[in-house]
């Protein structure tokens, strides 16, 4: 059985109903990720795991009991803050105590749990600095050391990265996926971030509107969105809406109204004559003056640079079809000695594998 | 889940707002009472406002009140709003001393070195030595408050109108003033209420010479519990609430300033 | 530029200051000297001053053979050997002690709500109890005159209830009680105004992370809320205590014979016997005790500042 079960659980305040019939299980040992905009549910849903606000209906099973009325003190389940929540008056060394003395642990053993843990996160030297003499990532530093140190079944972070400057943002997701692995505790991360999600989760779970709109492994998540929002919202991805023309056994064909046919993997449920969106990721697109059309397996089109965004490492083309349609692609600018390979109105043409894109039923 | 808790949170509150008003409801409340005695409710009058406003005394000192509290509030008001732009502009070490001292320690202190010193200067004591002491005391609020105010401006508003030609005096005039105003008209206020309120320093700087309001019901009181003080205390509150509605009117800020 | 500036700063900090150092500083400073000085024939204090008795013109009466009749210890001398004078400062500071608690014990829990209340109440609610406070302190302590007096229905109420437990009546006025119980009343928003400034600033966020990490309600408020908010309350402390300290007219008007404090005998010193030099050594005596108050009171603020920010 799962360590944390989600079943069935819905929050409202008053009109607004902020999380609504979720349901989901994570792992022992799992990092696992909540996904999603600003009012998508992810952090009320947090909140309940934690204890800091009770489920309207439903239950969270943690350990196999029912938790949904435990008061947050009472929970195996520590949580870093947003804003780490430091206490203010204490040293590092007593923040970090703090969760130990009430649990009643005895003095001594408080002593080397508090060191090792410090020991852990690096921060062995500043034990007895105060909060406000510290920068942002060594508090946040020891915002998770105070949350690790007597061991929680599940350790919930609520955009912790968030207050950090971006430089600071990579170092301290490396310094978290390696302290996951090391300690071995469940994490639940929320996060609006995308690349943070995609770059630290085992498992995802994008929200929207108080739902679970998807809730795969990273890589699934970003290739095979089962939603435009998913889509959307995880990375840049072009949506070309089209609609059902054939279905066969390992392919689909589609028609993009005033551009042509194109092949994609059929979706289960698809009907002929159906509408949807394909959806494409910029890099799966192949960009070329010329490109050979005579491979089974690809989608070609032809179209006109309509803009270009030189970004340094790669450029990216947006490429205007024939019935006008706006398509983002991108490339390496891996040529030596030129800056970038096309300009505005240059006439170019595209391809993509039909197993690059998806096909997303209205 | 904390509904328990914040029960006892309320009670505690409504019994501390009931401390507060309780004692000033049945001042008022004796004041139309048509018995010499502040315990059994006999009937409803007006007479103690009556016989109030043929007391000659009282009227006396509440003429006498009036004036020194206008006198006070006028000077007070420009001596502290030039001690707040002084404490505020400058390091000062004695000024800073001096305006925040006299708020610090007990009033009696103030009270008694004056009289001294007025005794000292051979001074009869009276309108004058009273509105003097006055002074003395509220300039340090008003200083606070006008310096709070100046605090909580944007100093790059004097350099954007530096910036856009105006000369130093121009820009105090034009920038500074309108934007502190709030504060001095809340310092003003407050050394008015101050003043009329003062009972302390009074006692000791009138002599037989002058009453004032606060004077004239110590005396009364002293003596006896009489439904007239009833009548004066209630005209008093609905004078300061009329000010304070007034404040409020003239500068929303002013009463947070407190 | 850099003198115009000078005037400028005299122009401003100079009218204030002139008028400080007259009607403050200067009266303080006679008035320590007074109290080496001796009570004058009819009150009041001993001429340094006056006509010489064989031209008649006026002259300083002081030289160095007789300054002895002039200046004196006596007076603080007589502060300390007469025990009951050291007593009443005891009494006093117990009282405003007393005061000071009361008034935090009931300020907490009224300024914890205020500060925790929807944003568009507090201004409301923190106005209701800076109003009453708005009035004239004389009434304020004449209202507890009427609720104290023999025939108030609170006085009445408590005999009552004492008769029924065979306890004989008792009268509130001019007590003990009378005293401490308006001190508290004139006090109390002093009290409640800097403990809410501190609260209302208080990061809900600690108090969920405390929590989360385990501690339950009672140890939410001593660990956390409690440790955060004792600059407000040594602020609050501040302003209850001293004013408290130095008060004459309450224990004057509801104290009768047994509670009276430092500020009634300064008071009957300068105005009844008129023995001034004693009246300023018991003034200068009340500040240094204001002042060591108020030194002792920065040094834990600025303790409590550094960890607290």
């Amino acid at each position: 059985m799962a360590l944390l079960e989600i079943r069935d659980v819905v929050k409202r305040f008053g009109d607004f109903t902020a999380v609504n019939h979720v349901s989901l299980s994570v792992e022992a040992g799992e990092f696992f990720t909540l996904l999603g905009p600003s009012g998508c549910g992810k952090t009320t849903l947090l909140r309940m795991l934690a204890g800091f606000e009770q489920p309207d209906s439903g239950e969270i099973v943690l350990d196999s009991v029912n938790v949904a009325a435990v008061p947050p003190e009472k929970r195996p389940v520590h949580t870093v803050f947003q804003n780490y929540a430091l206490f203010p008056h204490m040293t590092v060394a007593q923040n970090i105590a703090f969760p130990l003395k009430m649990a009643n642990v005895a003095a001594d053993e408080i002593k080397t749990r508090v060191a090792e843990v410090l020991e852990d996160v690096r921060l062995s030297q500043f034990a007895t600095r105060y909060p406000n003499e510290l920068s942002g990532g060594q508090r946040q530093r020891v915002a998770i050391a105070r949350a690790l140190v007597n061991r929680p079944r599940l350790l919930l972070l609520d955009e912790p990265l968030s207050a950090l400057d971006a430089k600071l943002r990579e170092e301290m997701q490396i310094e978290l996926i390696n302290l996951q692995k090391e300690v071995g505790i469940t994490f639940v991360y929320v996060t609006h971030d995308q690349g943070e999600a995609l770059a630290l989760s085992h498992r995802i779970a994008v929200m929207n509107k108080g739902e679970v709109a998807q809730l795969d492994a990273p890589e699934t998540i970003y290739s095979y969105p089962k939603s435009r929002f998913v889509a959307d919202f995880i990375g840049q991805c072009n949506l070309l809406d089209a609609t059902v023309k054939s279905i066969g056994s390992d392919r689909m064909q589609i028609e993009i109204a005033g551009v042509g046919i194109a092949e994609t993997l059929p979706v289960a449920g698809a009907q002929v004559g159906q509408s949807g969106c394909l959806t494409v990721r910029p890099e799966k697109i192949k960009l070329g003056a010329t490109l050979p059309s005579d491979d089974a397996d690809e989608v070609h089109f032809k179209g006109k640079v309509h803009d270009c965004l030189y970004l340094g490492d790669v450029t990216i083309y947006i490429i205007e079809l024939d019935n006008g349609m706006l398509v983002e692609t991108m490339l390496p600018n891996s040529a030596p000695g030129r800056a970038k390979f096309f300009d505005d109105n240059d006439l170019v043409e595209l391809a993509w594998r039909f197993d690059a894109g998806h096909f997303i039923l209205a | 889940m904390h509904s328990k808790q914040s029960k006892w949170l309320w009670a505690a509150a409504l019994l501390a707002y009931a401390f507060l008003y309780v004692p000033l409801i049945i001042v008022v409340v004796y004041s139309f009472n048509d018995s010499k005695l502040n315990a059994e409710w006999v009937g409803f009058t007006f007479k103690w406002y009556d016989m109030l406003f043929k007391n000659e005394q009282m009227l006396v000192a509440a003429r006498n009140s009036l004036l020194i509290a206008i006198v006070t509030s006028v000077c007070a008001t420009v001596l502290g709003t030039l001690a707040g732009l002084a404490m505020h502009k400058y390091k000062l070490r004695l000024l800073p001393l001096l305006v925040l001292t006299p708020i610090a320690i007990p009033e009696i202190l103030m009270g008694v070195s004056l009289l001294i010193f007025f005794v000292m200067l051979n001074m009869t004591l009276g309108l004058v030595s009273v509105a003097l002491a006055h002074i003395a005391f509220c300039i340090g609020f008003v200083a606070i408050v006008v310096r709070s105010r100046l605090q909580g401006m944007d100093e790059s508003l004097v350099e954007a109108a530096r910036d856009l030609g105006a000369t130093p005096v121009q820009a105090f005039r034009l920038v500074t003033m309108p934007l502190i105003m709030p504060g001095i008209i809340a310092g003003a206020l407050m050394a008015f209420t101050l003043s009329i309120d003062d009972f302390v320093i009074t006692f000791f700087t009138a002599g037989a010479g002058a009453s004032t309001l606060p004077l004239q019901i110590y005396s009364m009181i002293r003596i006896a519990v009489t439904p007239e003080v009833n009548a004066v205390s209630t005209l008093l509150m609905v004078l300061t609430l009329c000010l304070i509605l007034l404040a409020s009117k003239l500068a929303p800020s002013a009463l947070r300033a407190e | 530029m850099a003198k115009s500036n000078r005037i400028n700063k005299w122009l401003i900090s100079g009218p204030p200051l002139l008028y400080l150092i007259i009607f403050f500083a200067i009266p303080s400073l006679i008035m320590a000297f007074a109290a080496f000085r001796f009570p004058g024939d009819y009150g009041g204090l001993l001429p340094l001053i006056g006509p010489n008795p064989d031209t008649g013109a006026n002259e300083l009466l002081v030289t160095a053979e007789n300054w002895r009749d002039y200046l004196t210890f006596e007076n603080f001398g007589l502060f300390f050997t007469d025990s009951i004078y050291v007593e009443l400062f005891a009494k006093s500071f117990w009282y405003a002690g007393i005061t000071t608690l009361i008034c935090l014990a009931m300020a907490y829990p009224l300024a914890w709500l205020i500060a925790r209340s929807p944003k568009k109440y507090r201004d409301l609610m923190i106005l209701l109890v800076i109003l009453p406070f708005w009035s004239n302190f004389l009434i304020r302590v004449y209202a507890w005159m009427i609720i104290l007096g023999p025939q108030g229905y609170f006085s009445m109420a408590i005999n009552q209830v004492l008769g029924l437990i065979g306890i004989g009546p008792v009268q509130l006025m001019f007590s003990h009680v009378a005293v401490i119980i308006v001190l508290v009343y004139v006090h109390l928003p002093f009290m409640v105004l800097p403990l809410y400034a501190n609260l209302e600033k208080h990061d809900m966020a600690l108090l969920d992370a405390a929590q989360d990490l385990g501690a339950s309600g009672w140890q939410r408020f001593w660990k956390i809320t409690w440790p955060l908010s004792l600059p407000g309350v040594w602020a609050g402390a501040a302003l209850v205590f001293i004013p408290a300290l130095g008060m004459f007219a309450v224990p004057d008007l509801v104290g009768g014979t047994d509670g009276i404090m430092i500020g009634n005998l300064i008071k009957q010193q300068f105005l009844d016997s008129r023995d001034w030099p004693f009246g300023s050594v018991l003034s200068i005596m009340l500040t240094l005790a204001v002042l060591l108050l108020a030194g002792f009171a920065a040094l834990i603020g600025r303790g409590g500042k550094r960890n607290a920010l």
